[in-house]
């Protein structure tokens, strides 16, 4: 039993019963789960929640699934980690990463939405479930369907990382390239959801999916102390995760679960593909869709299906909104990776590009409680940084090839000669 | 000029549960304004005002978003296919 009491519109305000719909018979707008607030006080509580399993499911009262989850019983609850390294870099004392890079079973914040809009799907009767996907999603989509046995179609652009490719094909879906950018993905998927009757994750299950985003924001809350960060930067693709961190935490402070401290919410986007920093700059809520150019291919979505309400979410929290070019993207890679030893990919890099210039430009100050969410890994986009590490060097394997290469290199961190205790010609 | 018209899922109980019209106009905006013949009430759905649609209807010409051609003011020739596609939220109102 949840808390669930259907779908309501966020346009319009139109209710429906649960069911696979997604857009509103009234007007188009989309659906939302709404949820019996009044009856979740003192009975979803701090102790009832830690209680829960070491998953995303320990916020299932907060999500919409009746039954048992059907997958998902290992994803979610991942580090929110103190950024010592970074901080120190960028001046700041309070800094956080929430890291979806290490999230189980593929790698990406996916998980949350995708073990919710399964156990869904199955729920609802469906038998072939599928997506729209930039990458991460099909990856994760085909593995939780393989974990729950259930069939798969992914639709992926043509022109994706191989590490994405593989990390889907892997799990054995139907995958389908289609030649365009993943807004044509998006567009084609929506017209086999309507043809098929098939369950594509963020599509027609696209109330129950979002809602997944939520564990996200609720995890920053209860690992940061039941409190709230007062700053949380989000990559915006979709628009999917950015608002529903920012309903966590009015879900939290809701059930008084944590103090309002007004948390502001910031959007990042690739220079590349920008449509919603570019609204927010402008100061209006319409979003001019744009043909994406960026090598952060997992967030070159030109035409955000929830990019009106990241616009709002951002607005309204007082936040603010950063885009960074693909050359800021693999610095802020290599940045996070060599101070918190933590390889984001692109996507990630982009967050974090965005955060330093807020920081920079004072919008977020230093030494506030800062959250930079990390949403994917830098092993499935090995292209992204290969032209961009230094090549190691070849040696015969003798001591003396080695010391030449030190020297060479001007590597001797310590040199020999220097320590009082040894004779350098010892060494050498 | 007669173009195909895709109507989605959410919008044929205004066409019998037809997927396809035929359709008359010089443009996209003609064409979808002349829906309503064959499909009374549609146009409640698809504008909010004279030439303006609603902020979650996306149409595509050809697989293209009529945002990146000229709109409303598109022109058509026989043969095009007109998509409406519910934009699941966001986008742009024209």
């Amino acid at each position: 039993m949840s808390y669930v009491i259907g779908l309501k519109c966020k346009e319009c305000g139109h209710r429906v019963p649960v069911s696979p719909v997604h857009v509103c018979e009234a007007c188009f707008g989309p659906y939302e789960v709404e949820y019996d607030y009044a009856r979740m006080k003192g009975k979803v509580t701090r102790q009832s929640i830690s209680a829960g399993p070491k998953s995303l499911w320990r916020y299932r009262d907060f999500l919409p699934v009746e039954g048992e989850p059907k997958t998902g019983h290992f994803s979610g609850f991942t580090p929110l980690r103190k950024a010592v390294g970074l901080g120190k870099e960028l001046g700041c004392s309070d800094l956080w990463i929430k890291d979806d890079s290490c999230n189980y079973p593929t790698y990406s914040y996916k998980e949350r939405v995708v073990s919710v809009a399964i156990s869904k799907a199955i729920e609802f009767g469906f038998t072939t479930v599928g997506c729209a996907s930039t990458g991460n999603l099909a990856n994760s989509t085909a593995a939780h369907a393989a974990q729950a046995g259930i069939r798969c179609f992914v639709m992926i652009p043509h022109d994706l990382e191989q590490g994405k490719v593989l990390g889907s094909l892997i799990f054995g879906p139907t995958m389908v390239r289609i030649r365009g950018t993943y807004d044509d993905v998006n567009r084609l998927c929506t017209e086999i959801a309507d043809k098929y009757g098939w369950a594509i994750v963020n599509v027609n299950l696209r109330p129950y999916y979002t809602e997944g985003a939520k564990t996200h924001g609720f995890e920053i809350a209860e690992q940061f102390g039941w409190r709230l960060p007062q700053h949380t930067v989000v990559p915006t693709a979709g628009g999917t995760i950015l608002p529903k961190i920012y309903k966590a935490y009015q879900e939290f402070i809701e059930l008084g679960l944590v103090e309002d401290n007004k948390p502001k919410i910031y959007s990042a986007q690739a220079a590349g593909c920008n449509p919603v920093v570019k609204a927010i700059h402008r100061g209006q809520d319409i979003i001019e869709p744009q043909k994406p150019n960026t090598i952060a291919k997992s967030i070159a979505i030109g035409n955000p299906a929830d990019g009106y309400y990241v616009w709002h979410a951002v607005m309204d929290s007082g936040g603010w909104g950063e885009s960074a070019t693909d050359r800021e993207i693999i610095d802020a890679i290599k940045l996070l990776a060599r101070t918190e030893g933590i390889w984001t990919e692109p996507a990630g890099g982009t967050t974090l590009a965005a955060a330093i210039k807020l920081i920079q430009q004072g919008r977020i100050p230093r030494n506030d409680s800062i959250v930079i969410s990390i949403t994917g890994n830098g092993l499935k986009t090995l292209e992204t940084v290969q032209d961009d590490l230094p090549v190691p060097e070849v040696i015969e394997a003798k001591l003396s090839d080695f010391d030449s290469l030190l020297e060479r290199k001007n590597l001797m961190e310590m040199p020999v000669a220097s320590r009082p205790a040894r004779e350098p010609a010892a060494v050498i | 000029m007669s173009v195909k018209v895709r109507i989605p899922s959410p919008l044929r109980n205004y066409t019998q549960g037809v997927d396809v019209l035929e359709v008359e106009g010089q443009n996209v905006g003609e064409v979808l304004g002349a829906l309503k013949a064959q499909a009374a009430g549609i146009e409640t759905r698809l504008f909010k005002g004279p030439n303006q649609l609603n902020r979650f209807v996306n149409v595509y010409l050809n697989d293209e978003d009529i945002r990146f051609l000229k709109n409303l003011e598109t022109p058509v020739k026989a043969g095009d296919e007109l998509s409406i596609v519910p934009a699941i939220a966001g986008g742009k109102s024209l």
